[in-house]
């Protein structure tokens, strides 16, 4: 008879052993749609075919300088928006404004560069920093107070916030911010090189990857030495024994969220100044959601966030390079979600184990 | 004997991460009768009744029904064995109707519903029950009595030989509960069986046929109800062998530290809470505090350590008017408090020893300078509480929700005890513990008395209130029905106080 039982601790193994079977599992998923898809092509399709695909998705991503340093590119704002989810979530706050939240980082940022651009770039980067991280807390705010002082649901009211948020960009950027040069695109003037972040040589590897890094580290080290970490560890573990403690629970939700919404603010800072250097539509291709994913899969460890962004990075980079050989690029979206479906799944087997058993025995 | 037993529990054990729910419990239930599982809060009843439904498994024990041994995998299969639990809290669908809550979940509700052949039988069966329900009527529609009889109804919809009522009369007012008991002793002339949860004495007393009585997870008693009376059964709940309490040398008792005056607070439910209690607890004092639950023992303890806001009233510690002040200063004023629940409030379960023993203390700058806390110094801090204490300890990291209830509470109260507080609020400090940890407990408390702490004990162990307290207080719907010195309180007059009597009537009767 098989029966389940409750696990007193998640087991330790489990804790590594699952997302490495959650991706695993996610390639195999994709592996099957592939074949499927290629099933209907008038040439068919081989096994070994597919496989060739997930090679040239490896290859694409790390293969070559250049992957490499696309793969970064990409995995700096998962980096960043993985780093403020995770500060959320580890209070259950469920923020997934990310996306919301890093397009306001990305607006405060292009304000100074557009409104004030000819200032000094010791002023204006800082400045631009300061705004996005300003922009982007702020905007986790307006869902975070209610949250705190009215227990409205932040999960509704943060995913909403994002289509807010994109629609105040376009606005923007098909209005009064509109590049007159721009062939009536919907972009922004170009940013003064002033306003652009230093890259690493002539790669587009830029500085943002320094922000993720330093934040990593500061994140770790806030949690693990900090009055306040401590603060943020209780509350997450348990609300009641907070409040019996005399934690102000009310007060660090708000402070929690700012954080968590100002380090997605910075992504947009860095993606807008580095990479776009200027403010345009579409600027994320769903960072602030796939940041979920990465907090996830890493279990909130700020180390682990690097890693795994770089992971799903490189996803994004290998499902573009396979794309010229008549893979369909919605691939890549397609084995994340599979990847956050198996790792919320294998949740389950961290809390109870399955135990093959015919009479119940007794231990004491 | 054994074919007019319709269930028989033998044994049941049941163990929770740090807590023994059941032990041993032994439980028969005839068929025909209504058997009253009497016990405090804690004390198991609801564990029971969870594994006698299917919810729960035990660790131990055999469940005979009808002369059959089962396992019941889920509260399905209780069900189809004819026993059907009506909880506290109901599990129904607002938007659907009473026919259509009914059977839903049921097994022969197909794909589509047969809604007026249900609604017909339900019809049928509220009639000959004399429960009135209208199956058309939304459940949202519905009074609060209106749905447990909805629940009722679902049960007997679905065969049940066996109805488990969790304090049905929680939720009612009285003339909806002499309604309830005319329903339920009208199912026995019919062949059905009841247990009546519940800790109400005189509902024991109006309609159970037996009663069997829980304390601290065990089966203490179980008694024909012509053969007691509500003294007994108070007695048999609170503590079986109350030793008439020694006469002691009370304890240098000096200033006042802790005075409430005219405290009013609301209680969850918005029923009994506090009402203009008035006490004072001096230097070097324990104030036991008696009452049965849901008379405002809770409510007096949250209050204190400011959970709970007053709604009038005022508390002073050492002459400062400390009302309303927020929990975190009123720790600073120097009170600990030792919670009733003690994993899921007084300490985070999933966190090491460190780190729940730091949990008052990790403010002060003892432990590190500016926003820092020092691990190495919050280490020391903390083998210095657990050698206080005398805990073992298998790894300063590992979860504290692995530790067994005792070493729980030693833990929680060389925290609480750590900084020398003035005042402590212990609440049930050794529900659950078996008697070394108890006994440690104790000693704990008796040490701090002896320091100059002002102690205030909330127990449902007047035996417990007895052997430690100086004066003792009694609850009552929120009221504090008097306090008596130890050396007055004899165990029956405190257990008629705890029903409502004034001190002065037990004295004339």
């Amino acid at each position: 008879m098989i029966k389940l039982e409750r696990r007193a601790a998640p087991s330790s193994m489990g804790l590594v052993l699952i997302p490495v079977i959650a991706v695993f599992l996610a390639l195999i998923t994709g592996a099957i749609f592939l074949y499927l898809n290629g099933l209907s092509s008038p040439k068919g399709i081989t096994w070994g075919q597919v496989f060739a695909v997930y090679g040239g998705m490896l290859d694409g991503a790390f293969g070559s300088t250049y992957g490499v340093s696309e793969t970064i590119v990409k995995a700096i704002p998962l980096m960043l928006c993985g780093l403020g989810v995770s500060m959320a979530f580890r209070m259950q706050l469920w923020n997934i404004g990310a996306e919301g939240q890093f397009y306001m980082g990305a607006f405060g940022a292009s304000w100074l560069a557009l409104t004030y651009p000819e200032l000094p770039v010791y002023l204006m980067l800082p400045g631009m920093v300061l705004l996005g991280l300003l922009c982007g807390g702020l905007w986790a705010l307006i869902p975070g107070i209610p949250r705190a002082y009215l227990g409205v649901n932040e999960t509704i009211t943060t995913l909403m916030l994002n289509y807010v948020a994109i629609l105040w960009v376009n606005y923007f950027i098909f209005g009064p911010w509109k590049d007159p040069q721009g062939m009536n695109f919907p972009l922004s003037k170009p940013f003064e090189p002033s306003a652009v972040l230093p890259t690493l040589g002539s790669s587009r590897v830029h500085f943002g990857l320094v922000f993720a890094l330093a934040i990593a580290v500061l994140l770790w080290f806030v949690l693990k030495q900090s009055r306040w970490g401590y603060e943020v560890t209780v509350i997450g573990e348990s609300p009641r024994t907070a409040r019996y403690a005399g934690m102000n629970i009310k007060k660090n939700i708000i402070l929690v969220m700012f954080v968590s919404g100002a380090i997605a603010g910075l992504a947009g800072m860095a993606e807008v100044s580095a990479i776009t250097q200027r403010m345009q539509q579409g600027l994320s291709p769903g960072y602030g959601y796939t940041a979920i994913i990465v907090a996830w899969l890493a279990k909130l460890n700020p180390f682990a966030i690097i890693l795994v962004a770089i992971l799903l990075g490189a996803l994004q980079v290998g499902g573009y390079s396979v794309q010229t050989t008549g893979v369909p690029a919605a691939i890549v979206f397609m084995i994340q979600g599979a990847l956050l479906f198996f790792v919320l799944g294998g949740e389950f087997f961290n809390r109870f184990r399955i135990v093959l058993k015919n009479q119940g025995k007794v231990e004491v | 004997m054994t074919e007019s037993l319709l269930v028989d529990m033998r044994q049941i054990t049941k163990k929770f991460p740090g807590v023994l729910a059941n032990d041993q419990v032994e439980l028969q239930v005839k068929r025909g009768e209504i058997l009253a599982l009497l016990g405090e809060n804690g004390s198991g009843k609801s564990t029971l009744m969870s594994i006698l439904s299917g919810l729960y498994r035990p660790d131990a024990g055999e469940i005979y029904v009808a002369g059959h041994q089962v396992s019941f995998k889920s509260p399905r299969e209780a069900i189809k064995a004819g026993i059907g639990m009506v909880h506290q809290h109901f599990k129904q669908v607002e938007t659907f109707s009473v026919a259509e809550n009914v059977i839903l979940g049921s097994k022969d509700a197909g794909f589509t519903m047969n809604t007026k052949q249900v609604e017909k039988e339900i019809a049928e069966l509220s009639q000959g029950y004399g429960l009135q329900v209208d199956p058309t009527a939304k459940i949202w529609q519905l009074s609060v009595a209106e749905r447990q009889r909805v629940e009722i109804v679902k049960m007997l919809y679905r065969g049940s030989k066996l109805l488990v009522l969790d304090e049905p009369t929680a939720v009612l007012t009285p003339q909806e509960a002499r309604e309830l008991f005319q329903v339920i002793k009208q199912m026995t002339t019919r062949g059905q069986s009841v247990i009546l949860i519940t800790h109400k004495l005189n509902e024991v007393m109006e309609v159970a046929d037996r009663v069997t009585i829980l304390r601290n997870g065990k089966s203490v008693a179980t008694r024909e109800r012509s053969q007691v009376n509500e003294r007994e059964l108070a007695r048999l709940m609170m503590g079986q062998d109350i030793i008439a309490p020694t006469k002691r040398k009370l304890g240098n008792l000096g200033q006042p530290i802790l005075q409430l005056k005219d405290v009013s607070a609301p209680s969850d439910s918005n029923r009994a809470g506090l009402c203009n209690v008035s006490l004072s607890v001096r230097e070097g004092e324990i104030l036991g505090i008696a009452g049965i639950a849901g008379n405002g023992r809770r409510e007096l303890a949250e209050a204190i350590v400011g959970l709970r806001s007053l709604t009038g009233g005022s508390i002073t510690l050492c002459g400062k008017d400390v009302s309303n002040f927020s929990p975190r200063e009123i720790i600073e004023e120097g009170v600990s408090y030792i919670p009733e629940d003690r994993l899921g409030s007084g300490l985070v379960p999933n966190l090491g020893a460190i780190d729940n023993l730091i949990l008052k203390e990790y403010r002060r700058p003892g432990l590190g300078r500016g926003p820092f806390i020092n691990r190495k110094l919050a280490k020391e801090f903390a083998l210095r509480l657990i050698e206080s204490v005398g805990v073992k300890l298998t790894g300063l990291e590992a979860p504290v929700k692995m530790l067994s209830g005792g070493n729980l509470q030693r833990i929680l109260l060389a925290r609480e005890l750590a900084a020398k507080p003035k005042v402590i609020v212990a609440v049930y400090p050794v529900r659950g513990l078996d008697i070394a940890a108890a006994e440690a407990v104790h000693q704990m408390l008796l040490e701090q008395r002896s320091k100059g702490a002002a102690i205030v004990l909330i127990s449902e162990d007047l035996e417990e209130l007895l052997k430690l307290s100086d004066n003792i207080g009694v609850l009552y719907k929120g009221t504090l029905m008097g306090v008596l010195p130890v050396t007055e309180a004899e165990p029956e007059k405190v257990g008629l106080m705890m029903l409502g009597s004034q001190p002065e009537e037990v004295k004339a009767s």
